[in-house]
């Protein structure tokens, strides 16, 4: 078998790990992506686009502050990307909205955004109430019962394929390597260098970062570390492409750029299950239709289901290890709208040799019993 | 194009496509009636807006989908109806008015 | 989950397609008492292979040749079976239910239900092989099968210039059956491989012993005289803009032809349609010899989900007298499983059954080497359209192979590949042969796309109005 060695170990190629590894390689450094094979517990594959702030952070500010840096830094990103690959990630920030269907469901998610907003040390950042005769000026298509929605202009949306495509086009462009069908078995640290043992031979690397998702969970433990992640399941459905009808994109419900309608957001607790299943899918087909009737008549093209990798806390975790200096981690359910920072903010910490104070707050210690003892 | 090889022995009956008045033979499936009218291009590509037509006429590869009554359905899976109405060389539908 | 009274259900059993295997399935099984359901997504019985059968407009239908008149009495005896059949029934999904029962998801006058069985056997036949060659998308360029199609349940045939082009019994069939119709064929374009005869030479004795040889040289001696039969093609073109206007190809050791055409038929042989059967989750395996992925079965049929049987050319290609039989053995398994019948007895009533699948398979193994397509006409070049519904061409795909695409499913989220309104059905064999070129890995490492439901349309409004459990309405709360 042959052996690589490179500066960086990224282990993991989804979009947290082709994030990391693309900014590294622009950094001038010798990147090694390690990935699983074509069938995996691939998240990106099944995420929803969303470049997504409202409603993020409530319990921790520091997560709301990180997602606007990286909402604010996404067209930068984007352009940058553009200009090295030629692949368009489609990336649009016309302010998003979440919708509501009742006035007591408007009421809670308002009492919400005003929960978030009063935390201390929060950052504020411009959201508004819309009730529904605004509403329906802005979004002609909704259906009667909808009540309103809370709109904020930060809110955007791209093409997460082509974002996945374009991050490990731009990798290796960069002379950064792509090992698919290397699963890490084992990490050793030996006289400073790390020793992956994957199933398609060994891997040297002078730092590595765990990005593997769910994966991380196994392999935090070999470098020091702790990622208490659980696989939530959401489902998707998508319909025939249609002419443009719905220009901001919205937590349930999104007219892609090649035409096509999503809808999503559900959630379930159910381990390593990636089956959809038809009541859930029912359940959403369902409210899309009460918040946009037209869309009844739509054939329903394919659906899916996809496991989102989830904290304790639902935060993401940074975190890098104090008996293994040069082992990081990242993991989180938001590899869409923290890309940016994990292409352009993270990379030249990593590089650095330590996570900012910025990112203090997402330490893997958080979940650590007895250090609330 | 296609030619029919029999005289009429099911009942005729009439359909608008895109406005305009199609004989056809009660039974057969709406792809059959259109092919045996001379239409070879049923659709415009959702993607590229190029024009399609049929290929397989079992169902399985969605070329020839047309507007049925408002409805989007594969011609070859429909059996054509006295007064349907039928749009074609639609490429993506238009949701709102 | 409501019980769908109008639907019947539940049912002991569910049959999935009514060509000749499902067609023997339901009968079987229904004479063996089981409260038995043929679904099927056509309007009247008989699949393709015996598509029209009752009640084809055809002055004389024995231009269809004889082989077409064996399906009568298949959908005879099923009619008189006390078999349900539910005709215009797309079934979208199959799924494990609750308590060891299945569930299947159909479509039926628009609107969808769910139904509850025991077992389930899936007869869902077959489908064309992709043919992916330049100018294949433009209108007038159509599958051969297709037009046979059209021959059986409309009797209208190709008119104009005419080109048959490709490989395979079907081709072969179709241009007799045409020409005995009334149609003329300005060309056909033979792409077998000269080798191939060596190969299939091998496989003489099976061949001279089955059904298809007499059959089958006739009907090539009938092609032959009413036909230009133009041998060694190795390359194809489809020209036109808005719609097909010249057949260019190339022969061994020759120049670029060109033809005037209205019509191109296109057919390089069938595969099994497997679509329902691996969204499902049954177990796919590569057949070199077919050049398709099969899933995988026992001898009767049955797959890796417990419960689910596959009877037919859906298990991998061997024709329609095969299918019927094989459509037995699934429904005596099912009988036995059911309690219905005893083991002991399911074998005695197997044995006869066997015996004559074997006698419908002789030849088989000749055939597939005769009319093996050539690498040429499945793993396309350049700008050549690969997905039609995405539009994805076989450059993207070898590119997205060079920076380290591992496999299909990968490819899918890269290109779009697939993930158009026919989920990968003209374009899964394709995109696969590519990769695993490109990667120089075999067909069976490189796998095939992941399928998941609705493996048939239906509409949102379907969709929404099936069953939600409070547990679902929980899980969906925004």
């Amino acid at each position: 078998m042959k052996r690589e060695e490179s500066e960086f170990a990224v282990i993991g190629g989804g979009l947290v790990g082709a994030a990391i590894a693309w900014g590294l390689a622009r950094l001038g450094k010798q990147v090694a992506m390690l990935d699983e094979g074509d069938i995996a517990w691939r998240a990106s594959r099944g995420n929803f686009a969303l470049v997504w702030v409202q409603s993020k952070g409530l319990g921790m500010p520091a997560y709301a502050a990180w997602t606007r840096r990286s909402s604010d830094g996404w067209a930068a990103f984007a352009d940058a990307l553009g200009e090295e690959t030629a692949i368009d990630v489609a990336f649009r920030r016309p302010g998003g909205f979440a919708l509501c269907l009742s006035e007591a469901e408007l009421e809670a998610r308002a009492a919400a955004m005003h929960r978030l907003h009063n935390q201390p040390d929060m950052i504020p950042y411009p959201y508004e109430v819309v009730h529904r005769e605004r509403l329906r000026a802005l979004l002609p298509a909704i259906g009667p019962e909808v009540a309103g929605g809370i709109f904020s202009p930060l809110d955007g949306h791209c093409n997460s394929l082509r974002l996945l495509r374009a991050l490990h086009a731009g990798l290796q462009r960069r002379g950064g390597k792509y090992l698919s069908e290397h699963v890490v078995d084992r990490i050793e640290q030996r006289q400073g260098m790390f020793a992956l043992a994957t199933s398609a031979g060994e891997v040297r690397a002078a730092r590595v970062v765990l990005a593997a998702g769910n994966g991380n969970a196994r392999l935090a433990p070999m470098v020091g570390l702790a990622a208490p992640v659980r696989p939530q399941r959401g489902q998707v459905i998508v319909t025939e492409r249609v002419e443009p009808f719905l220009h901001h994109p919205m937590l349930s419900v999104r007219q892609t750029d090649e035409g096509t309608v999503m809808i999503g957001s559900s959630t379930e607790e159910v381990g390593f299950d990636d089956h959809v299943g038809a009541p859930v899918l029912a359940a959403m087909a369902a409210r899309a239709i009460r918040i946009f009737p037209c869309l009844g008549r739509l054939n329903v093209v394919r659906t899916w289901a996809a496991l989102r990798v989830m904290s304790p806390d639902g935060f993401p975790i940074y975190s890098q290890s104090m008996t293994h200096a040069g082992a990081f981690l990242a993991t989180c359910h938001s590899g869409v709208t923290l890309a940016a920072n994990h292409a352009l903010v993270l990379p030249p910490m990593l590089e650095a040799g330590s996570l900012g104070t910025e990112l203090a707050a997402f330490g893997g210690k958080r979940f650590d019993v007895s250090a609330h003892g | 194009m296609f030619r029919r090889t029999v005289e009429s022995t099911a009942a005729t009956i009439s359909l608008v496509v895109d406005g305009n008045e199609v004989r056809a033979r009660a039974g057969e499936s709406l792809a059959a009636a259109l092919l045996a009218e001379g239409l070879l291009s049923f659709r415009r590509s959702a993607v590229s807006g190029v024009p399609r037509g049929p290929w397989c006429l079992m169902g399985a590869c969605f070329e020839c989908l047309v507007t049925i009554d408002g409805a989007r359905q594969r011609a070859c899976m429909i059996r054509a109806v006295d007064g349907m109405h039928i749009e074609t060389g639609e490429g993506r539908r238009r949701l709102l008015p | 989950m409501s019980s769908n009274r109008e639907l019947g259900d539940p049912y002991e059993l569910v049959v999935v397609g009514a060509g000749p295997a499902g067609l023997a399935a339901a009968t079987a099984a229904a004479g063996l008492g089981i409260n038995t359901v043929l679904l099927d997504e056509q309007s009247s019985l008989g699949g393709q292979i015996y598509r029209a059968i009752e009640e084809t407009p055809l002055a004389d239908p024995a231009v269809l040749g004889k082989s077409y008149g064996r399906g009568r009495l298949l959908v005879r005896s099923f009619v008189a079976s006390g078999a349900r059949h539910i005709p215009g029934a797309s079934v979208w999904h199959v799924a494990e239910g609750q308590g060891g029962c299945l569930t299947v998801g159909l479509s039926v006058g628009s609107a969808a239900h769910m139904i509850e069985a025991r077992r389930v056997i899936l007869a869902t036949g077959a489908l064309e092989r992709p043919f992916p060659i330049p100018g294949w998308t433009l209108p007038g360029v159509l599958a051969a099968g297709g037009a046979q199609t059209l021959l059986k349940s409309a009797a209208i045939v190709p008119a104009g210039y005419v080109v048959l082009a490709g490989t395979g019994p079907l081709l072969w069939l179709f241009a007799a059956q045409m020409l005995r119709a009334g149609g003329r064929i300005t060309a056909f374009l033979d792409t077998a491989s000269v080798e191939n005869r060596r190969a299939a030479l091998a496989h003489l004795p099976g061949f001279l012993a089955s059904s298809y040889f007499r059959e089958g040289l006739d009907l090539m001696r009938a092609v032959r005289r009413g036909a230009q039969v133009v041998r060694g093609v190795k390359a194809l073109v489809a020209h036109g803009t808005e719609r097909l206007s010249e057949v260019a190809f190339r022969r061994l050791g020759s120049t670029e032809e060109r033809i005037p055409a209205d019509i191109l038929l296109l057919h390089q042989g069938v595969v099994p349609d497997l679509n329902l059967a691996a969204a499902a989750g049954c177990k796919l395996t590569w057949d070199e010899r077919q050049l398709a992925f099969l899933p995988v079965t026992d001898r009767w049929g049955a797959s890796s989900v417990e419960g689910i049987a596959i009877a037919g050319d859906g298990a991998g290609i061997m024709g329609s007298e095969a299918a019927a039989e094989r459509g037995r053995l699934a429904a005596l398994d099912a009988a036995c499983r059911l309690g219905r019948i005893t083991q002991s007895d399911r074998d005695r009533k197997a044995a006869p059954v066997a015996k004559a699948l074997a006698r419908a398979t002789r030849g088989r193994a000749f055939l597939d080497a005769l009319f093996r397509p050539t690498r040429a006409f499945r793993v396309p070049e350049g700008e050549t359209i690969v997905c039609r519904c995405e539009e994805v061409t076989a450059r993207q795909v070898r590119e997205s192979a060079a920076f380290g695409c591992p496999g299909p499913n990968q490819l899918k989220a890269f290109l779009r590949a697939g993930m158009g309104p026919c989920q990968g059905r003209m374009c899964g064999l394709t995109v696969s042969a590519l990769l695993a070129e490109a990667r120089g890995v075999t067909m069976g490492e490189i796998g095939y796309f992941r399928l998941r439901p609705p493996v048939k349309p239906l509409t949102l409004s379907e969709l929404a109005a099936l069953p939600a459990t409070p547990a679902a309405m929980e899980a969906v709360g925004r």
